[in-house]
């Protein structure tokens, strides 16, 4: 195992990486005069890897497994928490499970190895019985409804229901009741062995501490053998036009709330791939961020309000674009947004807007070096695509204003588009 | 960290952090009044009508447009309470030079653009522009009717302003609908020239500028601004027991499929002299984080519930316990509740539970230390309390508190009122199921 030294000179950052001997990829970014040390130990496997082959068989799993078994990955064979003990050393320990990835995480102050060496072994460490695998469910169940009574998770599913015709990504993470009635003590196991092997996984940590010491930890806590990992089957890929175009559901919310999303091409790896997504999110800003032209209109004549936003969210072999807030008229918002994509297109960006859109853009990557989560779980998710978001700051200056009107032309035409709506129920909403 | 407060003009203080770590400074502008429900509206109004344009970029496009050439440099409207004080103003956040490829300082051209954001904004005959207020009202009227969307943050909110239904702190930061639908632009601008002169101001800055180099850039940016008499007469005043000699209730109904239970306490006549660090050491020990014996056993042990925890509004001696649950689970999750606030008063937990809840308070406070917005909210409270010690401080005195402490915390606290949403169809289902079970019977 060789230690690999990346410097960041221009954004103070130096950032040291690893393979070890079972295929565990390392990343630590050393940081000096803080007090915080956080760890983020993530698996290539989330709610969307349901179907997979191995040993000869193909297992389909049911909605809900990934997020299941890391509900249950806390529990450790003598019957303690792990959850219990790193809290009670004094870290604040969490998890949470996306369709792409399952990402357990601590943040400490102090005991920082000893929190670490927790983190790995019960990650590591699958226990699950008939009973504790029935406790659970209800808990289980509890979150479901409190997803099913929130409209941001609505408007989100509605919209990847449309956008994506069969790819597992439009099924909720945490599943329904109905599907993890389905979910054993067998099923959990399954799904660890495959996929909790080191070789599909990658444990970020930024604090004061030593890259090589990290390493030596990991090389101790985890098992030593390589395994091999199968991919998961999201089925045929899918065209990039979306499945349905318009979709409105009726909930006890104050106004509309919508978003807009299209499928952008996926597949892309390392450089290309974060190429691809600096690329959509300058494009993204200058088209609708809050000093463009058409979120400034739009803002200033009461369509759109400060909630309006956008990302590009890579997930599961899947990219997403996705537009939205709340707005009394999201068709109006639906229609001004095709006009300015089709202007865009036509003309291209303004080259003083472009140079902004780049300083914003900086600016707003150095901020997010600031927060400890944002920086591990990002270096980790990055990895899964073979690149890291450090890079950003130098790849940035290659992109041209071209490339922007690019993709603003090739992939958010209108008949990429989708529209989802969660509207106030008929009769009681405001005005 | 060195920390140093001054008064750069009459009734405008500067707390300076001085900090070289971070990779962005922040800078915050906070005007300071009592909260009352007169006037919250107009307040939480105010700095979103101001962040609209100012006289150099009169509108939101040449604002937004020059924040971008500052490295995406932000100032954004912030309206807070602090136990019964409204405070409201600006949030500014921006690269220190060392980051920036020419290492252009920001300091002065920020501190400029937040003052002139507070004096100099876009009117037209020394009056308010009424588009920009008429369309922040819309706004503003869209987010208060608008927390009914988390059912969470609503059922808590809604339990304080019942429990709370004769004292200010019902009030929200965002004030009413009411309020908000009776500004009219030239009262508001008649109310913001009153203010300018007679509000506190409360200035923070945590970032690599010297006090001097800071105090400076804010006096210059700041130095049209007119002051007169100065209202220092804000505060929060603290009821000590329930309203009623039982607990009150009070129930809401809506279409959701999980029931929102929030018990509403009064932390009671230890906010006398309020020892600060047992009260956070105690909250942590009942009902915050994974080890408390909410979680441990309202969750954990009985899955009553899929959250369960307590959160303390220190400054105004309360305490709140927010809990999702089944609606059917009502009588369990309560009655549970309650016997772990029970047991922490026999002094029903062990040295490890109370060294646990000790280590998390003083690890969440040390963490504070490594990010700009928590010490900004950090110091801004100190900075209203008259207090001068740092969170570290703070946070070592978490770690000498002992089970005596705990348990005076928690036998001085008295439940006020019970707060529940439940669904809007589930009782008639249960009518039929008892109706159904008496003809059993």
């Amino acid at each position: 195992m060789t230690i690999q030294k990346h410097e960041y000179p221009g954004v103070g950052e130096t950032l040291y990486t690893a393979v070890l001997d079972n295929g565990l990829e390392v990343r630590v970014v050393p940081k000096r005069d803080y007090a915080t040390y956080y760890a983020a130990f993530t698996t290539n496997y989330g709610g969307a890897c349901r179907r997979f082959s191995v040993d000869g068989r193909t297992l389909d799993t049911p909605a809900g497994v990934a997020h299941y078994l890391e509900h249950k990955m806390f529990d450790l064979p003598d019957g303690d928490s792990a959850l219990n003990i790193l809290s009670a050393n004094g870290a604040d320990p969490n998890a949470f499970t996306s369709s792409g990835v399952t990402c357990y995480y601590f943040q400490c102050t102090e005991g920082f190895e000893e929190n670490l060496r927790m983190l790995l072994h019960f990650v590591s460490t699958p226990y699950f019985t008939a009973e504790t695998v029935e406790k659970e469910r209800g808990i289980i169940a509890q979150e479901i409804r409190m997803g099913e009574d929130n409209p941001g998770m609505v408007v989100y599913y509605n919209l990847l229901e449309m956008l994506y015709a069969h790819h597992p990504i439009r099924d909720r993470v945490a599943g329904t009741v109905e599907s993890i009635q389905e979910i054993t003590a067998e099923t959990l196991y399954d799904c660890h062995r495959v996929f909790y092997a080191p070789s599909n996984m990658i444990l970020c940590v930024e604090g004061d501490v030593d890259p090589g010491e990290i390493a030596r930890i990991a090389e101790e806590v985890l098992p030593k053998e390589k395994m091999p990992v199968p991919r998961a089957d999201f089925g045929e890929a899918e065209s990039l036009t979306p499945a349905g175009h318009l979709r409105t559901t009726e909930m006890e919310v104050s106004a509309p709330q919508f978003l807009m999303g299209a499928k952008l091409l996926p597949g892309l790896r390392g450089t290309e791939a974060l190429r691809q997504r600096l690329t959509a999110s300058l494009a993204l800003r200058m088209l609708c961020g809050t000093s463009s032209p058409f979120f400034t209109r739009l803002y200033a004549d009461g369509t759109l309000n400060m909630d309006f936003d956008y990302e590009v969210d890579a997930s599961a072999d899947t990219l997403t674009m996705i537009v939205g807030g709340e707005s009394k008229t999201p068709e109006k918002v639906l229609t001004e947004l095709n006009a300015e994509i089709a202007r865009i297109a036509e003309d291209g960006f303004d080259p003083a807007a472009f140079t902004r859109a780049k300083r914003a853009s900086l600016g707003a990557r150095l901020r997010a070096l600031e927060d400890f989560d944002n920086v591990c779980v990002s270096l980790a998710m990055d990895s899964f695509d073979g690149y890291c978001s450090f890079d950003s700051f130098e790849l940035l200056e290659e992109i041209t204003a071209e490339d922007c009107r690019r993709f603003v032309a090739e992939e958010l035409a209108p008949e990429r588009l989708a529209l989802s709506i969660v509207a106030p129920k008929r009769g009681e909403a405001e005005t | 960290m060195e920390y140093s407060r001054s008064e750069l003009m009459p009734g405008v203080f500067l707390s300076h952090l001085k900090s070289d770590k971070f990779k962005t400074a922040c800078m915050s502008l906070n005007l300071i009044t009592q909260l009352s429900r007169e006037t919250a509206s107009m307040n939480a109004l105010l700095p979103n009508v101001l962040r609209r344009g100012t006289q150099r970029y009169p509108d939101m496009e040449q604002l937004s447009c020059r924040l971008d050439e500052l490295y995406g440099a932000a100032i954004e409207p912030v309206v807070r309470r602090v136990g019964e004080i409204h405070c409201f103003g600006f949030f500014a956040s921006f690269p220190e030079p060392a980051f920036l490829p020419g290492g252009e300082a920001l300091l002065e051209e920020m501190s400029r653009l937040m003052a002139e954001l507070l004096l100099s904004p876009n009117t037209r005959g020394g009056l308010l522009l009424p588009a920009y207020v008429d369309s922040e009202k819309e706004k503003l009227l869209d987010l208060i009717r608008s927390r009914v969307n988390d059912k969470r943050g609503y059922a808590v909110q809604r339990c304080l302003e019942e429990m709370c239904c004769y004292e200010d702190f019902a009030v929200s930061r965002f004030g009413d609908e009411e309020g908000v639908e009776a500004i009219r632009y030239k009262k508001l601008t008649r109310y913001y020239r009153d203010l300018l002169r007679s509000c506190p101001v409360e200035l923070f800055y945590c970032g690599k500028a010297t006090l001097s180099e800071v105090e400076d850039a804010l006096r210059d940016a700041l130095a049209g601004m007119p002051r007169g008499e100065i209202n220092y007469d804000v505060g929060t005043e603290l009821r000590m027991n329930a309203l009623e000699a039982e607990p009150r209730c009070y129930e809401e109904r809506m279409d959701v499929t999980q029931g929102k239970l929030v018990l509403g306490f009064r932390l009671g006549e230890c906010m006398e002299d309020p020892d600060r660090a047992a009260i956070h050491v105690f909250n942590a020990l009942y009902g915050s984080g994974a080890t408390s014996k909410l979680f441990l056993n309202v969750r954990e042990k009985l899955s009553l519930c899929y959250y369960a925890s307590s959160a303390i509004v220190l400054r105004k001696g309360l305490m709140l316990v927010s809990s999702g649950i089944s609606f059917d689970k009502f009588d369990a999750a309560k009655a549970e509740i309650l016997a772990q606030l029970e047991a922490v008063r026999n002094g029903d937990f062990t040295d490890e539970e109370l060294n646990w809840a000790r280590r998390a308070v003083a690890s969440d406070l040390r963490a504070a230390m490594d990010s700009p917005g928590e010490l900004e909210g950090y110091w801004l409270s100190q900075a209203l309390d008259g207090l001068d010690y740092g969170p570290t401080e703070l946070a070592e005195l978490a770690g000498e508190v002992t089970r005596e402490d705990v348990i005076a915390v928690a036998k001085s606290v008295e439940l006020d009122l019970v707060y529940f949403l439940r669904g809007e169809n589930e009782n008639t289902d249960e009518e039929e199921e008892e109706a159904y079970d008496d003809t059993e019977a």
